[in-house]
């Protein structure tokens, strides 16, 4: 069952200089219900800006989103989303930064207050309820902005980088919560990383874009999500072809690097 | 040459109690910043050193009582006062002929706020009779010495020695009763010493601005108590910053939001910013008369586009991540701009009314010193017309006072309510 697809989706900025940024050219993907897609490339190869048109923050030039049978006209409820960081509300508390979405829809707290306990359990967020944001470290505040993005029920969940501003340890950590979320609550989740090892632990499917212009360089299934469940992620990554994958990967997007210095030599 | 010497002995308060400080008190407090080697050049290792302020404060309010003879200094500390009560001097005359004849003048110095009364003395004998003269302290007086001689300088007397020291048209002498010269038609300018101190008409001593304190506080000044001057003038500021926070902040929100808003109002409040509200008080007393409609107008103007602009700051500070996600939960953009939007922007409402309030309150006390009946700017302005030091004084201290206060009120205020300031 298909729920969200990505037809033929083109993005192209015009700059004042007259020229123009091909940032995505005909990306098409189709993601079911339920799985995991994370997405890697070098910088500018317009993941971010694919994310934000799934979103609805930005209006593609050609081609469509589709979700459960209806077209993506703007940001709405039935897609989450998680940024890297400084989205939380500093003006709340953790609680009330996480029962946001159900508030904003009117809900009164017994409607809501269960299952928002629930997930600050479940996030491991139970002793800082009342806590105020900045109190948090860092590693908490990405724990309350996948709560409130839970909390909210969405189809979809786009995750931007939510990782990337942690150490390296505290990653870990969310890594295996990123997955114990995913398979608890079965949601859609579209993952944009930097880390190749990132994204293989957590990709069902995995994307490899290309840039200039931004399009889908090669699509893996692998299985390590699956075995990251209920497990230690280190052990998978002694696991078979966790390796290979890897390298092979680091070294596609190696290869783009460098095509991408050697054209920037080329015109200087 | 007096202010040189406060400065001085400003300068040499600060290098001693500096050099006290630092060899003779020791730090027994162990923190983390104690420990750190690099201190030079680390504003965080800087901190206010308690002892230097209380000093500081300390030192002010000695100079002033030393330098005004204040009661509340001990008399140790005082600069020399002037020469107040009676001393004497012999003037030798020379008569046209070259007859000469020693007399002695009494002079007698009245204090400061004292009426110089006239006294008399024995004349005693000779072609040079004694004088008697009342005067007041640090003020030079001119004696007519022969008015009850046998002979005048018109008929061709003239002085020739003071106590002993000879005396001429072009020879100014000092003794120790004081410095005398003569005047072009001959007639003896005497000045006993005038000490260091200050005259109450330039600078009272501290006791004396602290009575008038309490004086006014009891009594009122110009039909009003003092809590009446220092009341309208709050009302006003209040009043005026509430107006212009009440227009100002949706403007500015409005100019943050809307392309049509902003271009609209963007050349107003860029025009209107940087004019100091002071140069509109002509206008506002012009069209709105010095009553306390055109007061608080002036400062609605004052405090509205500091107000607009710090709404708009704080709508552009939003980070858009925040919007993007709030949109992304569902909300609305009303319930966006009730929840993401305005709670971000109170950081920078709160400065923008801490600035505000600041401009108001210089602005009030500035209008009233032009035009008002009551007020704090209308008593210190009144006063310094009948020449009322000490309540010039009182009145800058409290104005001092209350705007620091203002200040402080509003920094808690923004501790209490926007705890999150600097922390995201």
């Amino acid at each position: 069952m298909s729920t969200l697809s990505i037809e033929n989706i083109s993005m192209r900025f015009d700059l004042p200089n007259g020229t123009h940024v091909q940032a995505l050219q005909d990306v098409s993907l189709e993601l079911n219900t339920g799985e995991l897609m994370s997405v890697l490339g070098p910088s500018g190869c317009g993941k971010t800006t694919l994310l934000n048109i799934v979103a609805g923050f930005l209006a593609p030039t050609e081609g469509r989103i589709i979700l459960n049978g209806h077209d993506v006209k703007g940001p709405d409820a039935e897609r989450g989303m998680v940024f890297q960081q400084g989205a939380l509300f500093e003006w709340m508390n953790v609680r009330e930064n996480v029962s946001f979405g159900p508030r904003m829809k009117g809900q009164r707290e017994r409607q809501w207050g269960e299952h928002v306990d629930h997930l600050l359990d479940v996030t491991g967020l139970g002793d800082f309820t009342d806590k105020a944001i900045y109190e948090l470290s860092g590693g908490m505040q990405q724990r309350v902005a996948l709560a409130r993005c839970l909390a909210n029920d969405p189809d979809v969940i786009l995750m931007d980088e939510p990782l990337g501003a942690l150490d390296a340890l505290t990653r870990e950590k969310m890594q295996g919560l990123v997955l114990k979320l995913w398979k608890e609550t079965g949601k859609t989740i579209i993952l944009i990383t930097h880390s190749v090892e990132e994204a293989i632990l957590l990709g069902e499917r995995l994307l490899v874009m290309a840039p200039r212009p931004g399009r889908i360089h090669k699509e893996y299934n692998l299985p390590f999500a699956d075995m990251g469940v209920g497990a230690d992620l280190r052990e998978v990554k002694h696991a078979d072809g966790y390796a290979d994958t890897r390298e092979e990967i680091l070294e596609m997007i190696w290869d783009m690097e460098e095509e991408i210095m050697g054209r920037t030599e080329d015109t200087q | 040459m007096i202010g040189l010497l406060i400065l001085g002995v400003y300068v040499a308060v600060f290098v001693v109690s500096f050099l006290a400080v630092r060899f003779l008190v020791h730090r027994t407090v162990r923190d983390y910043t104690s420990l750190k080697t690099v201190t030079f050049g680390d504003e965080s290792a800087v901190t206010s050193n308690r002892i230097a302020s209380v000093v500081s404060v300390l030192t002010i309010f000695l100079i002033w009582g030393s330098f005004t003879g204040s009661a509340w200094v001990p008399g140790f500390l005082h600069a020399p006062a002037p020469f107040i009560g009676d001393t004497s001097f012999t003037y030798t005359l020379e008569s046209e002929d070259g007859e000469r004849d020693d007399a002695t003048v009494h002079v007698r110095v009245f204090g400061f706020g004292e009426t110089t009364q006239k006294f008399e003395v024995d004349p005693g004998d000779g072609i040079a009779r004694n004088d008697a003269v009342a005067m007041s302290a640090s003020r030079s007086t001119t004696i007519l010495f022969d008015k009850n001689d046998e002979t005048t300088r018109k008929k061709g007397a003239r002085v020739v020695s003071i106590d002993g020291v000879a005396i001429g048209p072009d020879r100014a002498i000092r003794t120790p009763a004081g410095r005398f010269a003569l005047t072009d038609k001959g007639a003896i300018t005497f000045t006993p010493p005038s000490g260091l101190q200050m005259e109450p008409i330039w600078l009272p001593p501290p006791e004396a601005v602290v009575g008038r304190l309490f004086e006014i506080a009891d009594e009122g000044y110009r039909d009003s108590t003092l809590w009446k001057h220092l009341g309208y003038s709050l009302f006003r500021v209040i009043a005026g910053f509430i107006l212009g926070a009440l227009l100002g902040i949706p403007l500015g929100y409005a100019m943050g939001l809307s392309n049509w808003f902003r271009g609209w109002f963007e050349p107003l409040v860029e025009f209107m910013r940087p004019v100091p509200p002071l140069a509109l008080i002509p206008l506002v007393i012009i069209w709105f008369g010095i009553g306390e409609t055109g007061k608080i107008i002036l400062l609605f103007l004052a405090s509205l586009w500091i107000m607009a602009i710090a709404a708009r700051a704080g709508v552009s500070g939003v980070n858009i991540t925040k919007v993007h996600a709030a949109y992304s939960l569902g909300a609305s953009k009303f319930q966006i701009m009730r929840h993401v939007i305005m709670p971000n922007s109170l950081p920078e409402i709160f400065t923008g009314a801490r600035v505000a309030m600041g401009v108001c309150w210089g602005t009030v006390v500035a209008a009233e010193l032009v035009a008002a009946s009551e007020g704090a700017g209308m008593m210190i302005m009144v006063a310094s017309k009948f020449q009322l030091t000490d309540i010039v004084l009182m009145g800058i201290i409290l104005i001092g006072v209350i705007g620091f206060a203002i200040d402080i009120l509003m920094s808690k205020a923004e501790n209490l309510l926007v705890p999150w300031k600097g922390r995201s």
